[in-house]
């Protein structure tokens, strides 16, 4: 076995030359041999390790049917503790993060929050109905986009924009959704992502109304009224979400409120039926689910999350420009889904705070951040599906092969 | 120049942008065709195309060789690219397909999906983030058709995308790796139980399919002059509405969806505002998806699919 | 039997996914016969010939084909060994013709003549297929794609020819030239022939053995002469 592994390596080593060599050696016009040798050196190693990995594996004993693998033992161990302990000292925990961390520190975990709202809101379409969509940033772009117009064309203030840019961002999910509904899986990956392109390319051509690529910029931050009893009566002082740790509150219950009304969504009947139309849609449909409806409703709540997260952002930033919704965006925000295991929520938290946070702890490595999520998304599918902690019941999709062949 | 000189100008750009589309086009036909899966990866493998073929063309400039002997370096720079780019089209197919054929489609696509990212910042990574400039090969001296101006380049390209899918056509249908493709496409376990080892057709596919791509990247840096990392992407939505529109599967549909797609790009472009171009081909696309998915020639009508 | 088996099956066990659908199978096929097994929907036939072929691979078990093992070969492999098949559904290639489907059924053969040879003996079998030769497979009737089918799996001049349910669908008349067919088959190229059918009075009626299949197990297995007698076959298969 050893033998023939090496003679694996020895062959993709080879290719793996064969692919290096030109495309780092000119750079410019002149080779570069370096250049190539370190590029080679790495993914040898990596080749190399994963050997060594799997050596190791295969000369442990053979583990019995009923072993379970790591992660799950540490869940079991978890779930055997009161949740009152376990979930209280996490949000204790993250309520106190913004006394104790410096300011960068909070603006990358506000960052964190947002792609968890994001990543949250694609679970829905992605994880529980088991549709691949590719343009999810443009809700996110619509939500962003309907707070600032609202806000610096008629003055609206956030929570009057917020409810608009929702409703605005379902009717968008609904409107993407519907052409899509009868299409097959990659059709739909391809449409949803045309959809996502239009909509940053309109963001971007209507000069008149979003100024185009330039941006728009000034809105006025999120508000809170609360009242005082100044010069002798009642009336409302303002207190504006400017500073990072009040922008880091307002992100963190948008987020709590996420994920309560995602695991409500997910064991209602509707999540039945979005997991129904995900394992078997002509079974589902001939079983009395509304497929139509079902399948438009979570490309609307998706959407609506979204837009959640997009007026959120175009308050903290008090800017926003079509650049922020590139393609790109809704990979990564895919990435986080897959990585944690698609349809988890916790698995979705855990992959927000590690492929956002950790690109800004290595700063030097965060041009490689994007060949990373490329070289995960790639390699989770192909080793593990299921994602780091899966969701138990969705489990069985990945596993499954297609019945259909 | 009058307006018929303009139209017929427009129709010569239109048959030059369409044919390239066409040749990336065949890349996901083919692909679909035997494993019923879009290659997301494929814009990337036609911009890989692009960056060899400029490597390789500037590296024979150096010494002269392309003024001297023109056709020879036009034959090693389209050589190269492609052959580089068959290589890399294995590769991928054998790390991000193969080990899931029996999964379900929404990893292998999302699985397709990582790859195109890894490769398109890959390349970021190693040519940079700028523009890499194609030395130019041809002049700006063409023929005048009532009014209208080939320029050599143009029919170069043209001639040798027109080329490249008579030679792809007489392969499916004339040998036996061809048939065996078709045969794959068709039945995948019933070719199996006929002796074809449908590991090697599948790889063959990720040959050819992106070794065209990598021509057309290559036609599109002599044609434009220069290269970028992210320029797959565009080309590859446009030429999946190509594939689509002609009817995905379907080497004809290929060729008559990309000069469809060039013909209206380069219409709206010529006569309405050009910035919304783009967003023209994403609803062509998104209009076909939804009112005819099968396309021009899909799957029921037509009869020579791969 | 005293004459040598060309196919052995040694308690085969197929599953898909967990559903146990051959529950230890043992058969033999001797060299040069035409062997049939019969059964209801569901048994399990097409199951067995579809392991024989390495497209559903045994789970557990042994299939020794020409004494050779070939239960852990894929398909492709078994198919280089001589085993051709008519599968159940016929699976004619519909965007190919008629002559290009026959062709496939040669793919793995380098000798044109031989390969010449029997295509006209294919179409002295059934001349209908001459008449079609440039049509596409898709556009044929029922009858013409069974006929194509077998064609195509003889054209790859098998050693063992598994045909599965070859009379499904087609009218009397044609059935009946069809196990005429079967029958010349086996007696002009010596080609060793295993018959999957749910037509069990025509399959016994032309076959020397016979196995009777029930929810994945051989329940009978004997001459075909003397499962047409026996009062257990006639009571459920035959409809006496």
């Amino acid at each position: 076995m050893v033998r023939q592994e090496l003679k694996k390596l020895v062959i993709y080593g080879f290719f793996l030359a064969i692919i290096i060599t030109p495309m780092v050696g000119f750079k410019n016009n002149d080779f570069d041999a370096a250049r190539v040798l370190q590029t080679l050196a790495v993914l040898i190693g990596l080749l190399v390790l994963n050997l060594i990995v799997k050596l190791v594996r295969s000369k442990r004993p053979q583990r019995a049917p009923g072993h379970k693998a790591w992660g799950e033992r540490v869940r079991e161990r978890i779930e055997q503790i009161p949740k009152v302990f376990t979930l209280g000292g996490l949000i204790l925990i993250t309520a106190m993060f913004p006394v104790f961390a410096d300011n960068y520190m909070i603006d990358v975990a506000i960052t964190c929050l947002i792609y968890i709202t994001l990543g949250l809101g694609l679970n829905i379409v992605v994880g529980l109905c088991g549709l691949l969509d590719l343009g999810y940033i443009a809700f996110y772009a619509v939500g962003a986009y309907t707070y600032s117009l609202l806000n610096l064309k008629l003055g609206l203030s956030f929570w009057a924009a917020l409810p608009i840019g929702v409703v605005l961002g379902m009717t968008c999910g609904c409107i993407i959704g519907y052409p899509t509904l009868k299409m097959r899986g990659d059709y739909l990956a391809i449409v949803t992502l045309g959809f996502g392109e239009i909509i940053r390319l309109v963001l971007n051509n209507w000069d008149s109304l979003t100024a185009g690529p330039n941006g728009l910029f000034g809105m006025q931050r999120a508000a809170l009224y609360y009242p005082t009893f100044q010069d002798g009566g009642l009336s409302w002082a303002v207190y504006n979400i400017k500073s990072l740790p009040s922008l880091y509150y307002l992100i963190y219950i948008i987020v709590i409120l996420t994920i309560i009304g995602v695991r409500r969504l997910d064991n209602s009947r509707i999540g039945r039926a979005w997991v129904a139309i995900r394992e078997d849609e002509t079974a589902a449909e001939l079983s009395g689910v509304p497929t139509t409806w079902i399948k438009l409703l979570a490309y609307a709540l998706g959407a609506g999350f979204a837009s959640v997260a997009g007026a959120f952002f175009a308050a903290k930033l008090s800017y926003t420009n079509p650049n922020f919704f590139l393609f790109m965006e809704s990979c990564i925000v895919l990435c986080i889904v897959v990585l944690g295991g698609v349809g988890s929520i916790p698995g979705i938290i855990v992959a927000g705070i590690v492929l956002i946070a950790a690109p800004e702890i290595f700063r030097g490595l965060e041009s490689y951040r994007m060949l990373a999520f490329g070289g995960i998304m790639t390699t989770m599918m192909v080793l593990k599906p299921e994602g780091l902690i899966p969701a138990k019941r969705h489990k069985r999709e990945f596993i499954e092969t297609k019945s259909n062949e | 120049m009058d307006q018929s000189a303009f139209i017929l100008q427009q129709i010569v750009n239109a048959i030059f942008l369409g044919s390239i589309y066409a040749l990336i086009a065949l890349g996901y036909t083919m692909v679909y065709g035997i494993i019923e899966l879009i290659n997301f990866a494929h814009g990337e493998l036609f911009t890989a195309g692009a960056f060899i073929g400029v490597i390789v063309l500037t590296g024979l400039q150096s010494f002269g060789f392309v003024e001297s002997h023109f056709v020879i370096s036009m034959i090693i720079v389209f050589g190269l690219a492609m052959a580089y780019v068959a290589v890399l089209g294995v590769a991928v197919e054998h790390v991000a397909y193969k080990p899931l054929r029996d999964s379900s489609r929404l990893a292998a696509l999302l699985s397709a999906l990582g790859m195109s990212i890894f490769l398109s910042n890959g390349m970021m990574l190693s040519q940079g983030v700028s523009d890499r400039a194609y030395p130019p090969v041809f002049g700006v001296q063409g023929i005048d058709i009532g009014g209208a101006i080939i320029t050599n380049g143009q029919i170069f390209i043209v001639l040798l995308a027109i080329a490249m899918m008579i030679a792809l056509q007489l392969f499916v249908h004339r040998t036996r790796l061809g048939k065996a493709m078709r045969a794959t496409a068709q039945n995948r376990t019933m070719a199996r139980m006929l002796g074809i080892d449908i590991d090697q057709t599948i790889r063959i596919t990720f040959m050819i399919g992106p070794a065209l791509g990598a021509a057309a990247g290559v036609m599109v840096g002599l044609h434009y002059g220069a290269v970028r990392f992210d320029m797959g992407f565009i080309f590859m939505i446009k030429a999946f509405a190509a594939a689509i529109l002609g009817g995905i599967g379907s080497i004809p549909g290929a060729m008559i969806g990309g000069l469809t797609i060039g013909a209206i790009e380069v219409f709206w472009a010529a006569f309405l505002p050009s910035a919304w171009k783009d967003v023209t081909t994403f609803t062509v696309l998104i209009l076909v998806l939804y009112f005819k998915p099968s396309g021009l020639l899909g799957e029921s009508e037509s009869e020579v699919r791969v | 039997m005293s004459k040598p088996s060309l196919l052995q099956l040694k308690d085969v066990h197929t599953f898909y996914d967990n559903i146990h659908a051959l529950k230890g199978i043992s058969l033999s096929v001797p060299q040069g016969a035409i062997v049939c097994l019969i059964g209801a929907n569901g048994a399990g036939k097409s199951t067995t010939l579809m392991t024989i072929f390495g497209v559903q691979p045994c789970r557990k078990g042994k299939i020794v084909f020409d004494g050779h093992p070939i239960h852990e070969l894929p398909p492709e492999r078994v198919a280089a060994r001589g085993v051709s098949q008519s599968p159940e559904g016929r699976q004619v290639f519909p965007r190919m013709s008629v002559f290009e489907n026959l062709e496939m059924g040669a793919f793995l053969r380098k000798d044109k003549e031989g390969i010449q040879n029997d295509l006209d003996w294919v179409f002295s079998l059934f001349p209908v297929l001459k008449d079609r030769i440039g049509q596409i497979g898709g556009t044929l009737s029922g009858g013409e794609q069974q006929m194509l089918a077998i064609g195509r799996a003889l054209m790859a001049r098998p050693k063992l020819l598994l045909l599965d349910e070859p009379s499904l669908g087609l009218a009397p008349k044609l059935v009946e030239k069809i196990f005429e067919t079967i029958i010349e088959i086996n007696r002009n190229s010596a080609t060793t022939i295993f018959l999957v059918e749910q037509n069990a009075q025509m399959a016994l009626s032309i076959s020397s053995l016979g196995f009777v299949m029930e929810t994945g197990r051989i329940v009978i297995s004997d001459k075909a002469s003397a499962l047409l007698e026996n009062k257990q076959v006639k009571k459920a298969y035959l409809g006496e």
